[in-house]
């Protein structure tokens, strides 16, 4: 469990097709679970505009899918992403190790918070501020 | 002597250049160097990841060439600098952002 990765994967669709956005992302979550992983999330953001050109579509569907897994599942989603037509553009970032970093920056800085005013005078009520701010973020 | 005097004086306006990061200064008398905060937005907004799907936070690094604003301008930290360049030529490869305006 602990070694799964995860991996956001943002893709554009052809805003002519439209009404294929969810077939299509049916049909992906589909690969990824048959591949053995699992898509945690699965996010429209909806139609934007293109900052450039893409195969001369000025606008176009995203979509956002958060998938949990090996790699291997990765590597037949964008093979199948290639192929269709309809996918003008994907990217695929993986997360899970910037995610821990984070999280251990956050636990770090939790703790040196939790410490510092311990130090001074004014303790309790310090610490405690630090604390709930800390649980707040 | 009045040479001297006005040695002097330019010396006074370069030390005024130096410490222009310490002293705004307003309008054009004040030399080529520009006030700037020299922060980090992200350290002290605590952020530990810069997502490259959050278009409004990072089209404010990118001024209106499309080129990354660079540290020596915005006064972001080296950590948060780097994770910020990498968010935005991500979200350039997916059309969020440009890679050149013109």
């Amino acid at each position: 469990m602990e070694n799964k990765r995860q991996y956001e994967v943002v893709f554009i669709v052809d805003p002519t097709a439209d009404d294929e956005v969810s077939k299509l992302t049916e049909s992906f979550t589909q690969i990824i679970t048959d591949q053995g992983g699992t898509v945690t999330k699965a996010e429209t953001m909806g139609k934007r505009q293109l900052a450039y050109e893409i195969l001369h579509h000025k606008d176009g569907t995203f979509v956002l899918l958060e998938i949990e897994g090996s790699g291997r599942e990765i590597a037949e989603l964008e093979r199948r992403m290639r192929v269709n037509d309809r996918v003008l553009r994907y990217i695929t970032v993986r997360v899970d190790e910037d995610r821990r970093r984070a999280e251990k920056l956050k636990e770090r800085r939790a703790r040196k918070a939790a410490n510092r005013p311990a130090r001074g005078t004014q303790a309790r009520r310090g610490a405690a501020m630090d604390f709930a701010e800390a649980a707040g973020e | 002597m009045a040479t001297n005097y006005e040695d002097r004086v330019r010396g006074g306006g370069y030390d005024g250049d130096d410490d222009g990061d310490r002293r705004p200064m307003g309008g054009r008398g004040g030399g080529r160097r520009m006030h700037r905060r020299r922060v980090c937005r992200f350290c002290i907004d605590k952020v530990d990841l810069i997502d490259f799907k959050d278009v409004r936070l990072l089209q404010n690094y990118l001024p209106e060439r499309g080129k990354i604003l660079p540290r020596r301008i915005s006064g972001n930290c080296a950590t948060h600098q780097r994770m910020l360049a990498e968010a935005i030529k991500r979200a350039r490869n997916i059309a969020l952002l440009p890679y050149t305006t013109d």
